[in-house]
């Protein structure tokens, strides 16, 4: 489980993040949903530890991230995974040196346990004979599967996604995200998204947390979701025309 | 003038990071291997080329200087040689691997942040600068030496070349002065300059690179930093360490 507590981050003295205070819990894919510029991107990248917080606390199963020494935060950095936007794989590496790159950097297993690993997690990800395939010679949405079978090679206990079905088209979303809900709960990891696709709040939101210009704003479930009354996170929610005629 | 102190303290942080305790020994190895190969071995051509065109011209040159009865043909074969060996292939041979090698780190680094690879090593718990950074100058200041060597032989043998070609001067007269007199500190002082300017270009453009934010065009324009700071450092450092070893 991940408490945020109190959180505050300030870019230029302009506040980014204001005061917010969520719990991400374990087993389940936690969204955090929003509008472009409400915080969500610095608030994952707070938690993860690219950019520093001002103030607050980021809880990871009680230990306080924000006051960790280097070398204790390293020790937390190796129990995370991080699928990016982009999918960020390594160019110069195969799509199976991407997926154990983690196990060649940490883990004391053989060469023939980590080669197993890796094609266990591709497997899981419905990637096989790519091995060999460089990121720049696949799919978009193959390049998603392989981040998301590089981000578990390493057996993580917490998993972020930062939008992670951008650019995909629908199929290949849900597909995404449907993945990434069945290995939350295969695995019992605790996953953070970050999203504003409705889709996939529908799809995979076993818990959702809405961010307005910088603050928490609103949490609950995807049926929930539905049926608030909160005046700005109906504008969001239904600000394609599809959703105000199915409302 | 604070933007100047900004950038040395953060270069200089940087070589800090850049020096720490490597996560797998191993990987790091095969790394300097594959930086070998790339940076070194990649640009043999070009300095090969570079070097006996250098050495024929130089030997022409200098046959037209020094058309003086009281100078001995010999010392056109002597002329060559020193300026070969004590600025031409280290100097010359480092501002064109600025070039060439510089140019090829900075756009390689900057392109990995720009597109999250680099916050994908440090989500890992990978000290992404040593990583990236470190097998470059470890493989440069190995291989450069190599290849400067290697020019120093192919530029005299391009003036032996000139010689035989233009018959502006005997070639026994040449070979002689290429032996006359020859010390094998200046060996000693060109390899020190060339350690000197590998560890330049690699951690000066490996800085542009590194601290790339935006997207292509900043690469491109990182890129270009990395080569004309790279260049200025050279001749500076060429000003400096002469003034050192040689006076």
């Amino acid at each position: 489980m991940i408490q945020v507590k109190h959180l505050w981050k300030y870019f230029n003295a302009m506040p980014v993040l204001q005061d917010v205070s969520i719990r991400f819990e374990k087993g389940k894919t936690n969204l955090i949903i929003g509008s472009s510029g409400s915080g969500k991107t610095v608030l994952m990248k707070c938690l993860v530890g690219l950019i520093e917080a001002d103030r607050g606390e980021i809880n990871y199963d009680g230990k306080n991230f924000l006051d960790m020494p280097a070398r204790k935060r390293k020790i937390i950095r190796k129990q995370l995974g991080m699928l990016f936007q982009g999918g960020a794989l390594f160019d110069s590496l195969t799509v199976e040196e991407n997926v154990m790159f983690p196990l060649d950097m940490f883990s004391e297993m053989s060469k023939e346990e980590k080669l197993e690993r890796a094609n266990m997690c591709l497997k899981r990800v419905n990637l096989e004979n790519v091995n060999r395939l460089y990121p720049a010679e696949i799919s978009g949405g193959m390049k998603k599967r392989v981040a998301i079978a590089r981000a578990i090679s390493n057996a993580p206990q917490y998993l972020f996604c930062d939008e992670p079905n951008s650019g995909l088209d629908p199929t290949n979303a849900i597909v995404i995200d449907n993945l990434i809900r069945d290995i939350t709960w295969e695995f019992n990891i605790t996953t953070v998204i970050n999203t504003h696709d409705m889709n996939s709040v529908m799809e995979i939101g076993d818990k959702v947390s809405y961010l307005y210009m910088g603050k928490f704003w609103w949490e609950g479930t995807k049926e929930e979701i539905l049926h608030t009354d909160n005046a700005e996170l109906n504008k969001f929610v239904y600000a394609t025309e599809l959703l105000r005629i199915l409302k | 003038m604070l933007k100047l102190f900004f950038h040395i303290g953060r270069y200089l942080k940087l070589i800090r990071i850049i020096f720490r305790r490597p996560e797998n020994a191993g990987i790091y190895r095969r790394q300097i291997l594959i930086e070998m190969d790339k940076l070194g071995l990649q640009s043999l051509g070009i300095v090969a080329i570079i070097s006996v065109f250098m050495g024929a011209v130089l030997t022409i040159q200098t046959a037209f200087n020094t058309d003086h009865p009281l100078l001995p043909i010999y010392a056109i074969g002597f002329t060559t040689r020193q300026a070969i060996i004590l600025e031409f292939s280290p100097t010359m041979i480092a501002l064109i691997l600025a070039g060439k090698v510089g140019s090829r780190v900075a756009s390689e680094i900057g392109t990995m942040r720009v597109t999250e690879q680099i916050d994908a090593l440090e989500i890992m718990g990978i000290n992404a600068a040593g990583y990236l950074i470190l097998p470059k100058v470890v493989a440069s200041i190995i291989v450069n030496p190599v290849l400067v060597v290697i020019s120093m032989f192919l530029g005299i043998l391009g003036g032996w070349f000139a010689a035989a070609a233009t018959d502006v001067v005997p070639l026994s007269h040449y070979v002689y002065g290429i032996l006359f007199e020859f010390s094998e500190y200046d060996i000693s002082y060109a390899l020190i300059k060339t350690v000197v300017f590998a560890f330049i270009i690699t951690t000066v453009s490996g800085y542009f690179g590194f601290y790339t934010r935006g997207g292509a065009l900043e690469v491109g324009q990182a890129s270009t930093r990395a080569v004309v700071f790279s260049s200025i450092y050279i001749i500076l450092f060429n000003l400096i360490l002469t003034q050192i070893l040689l006076v």
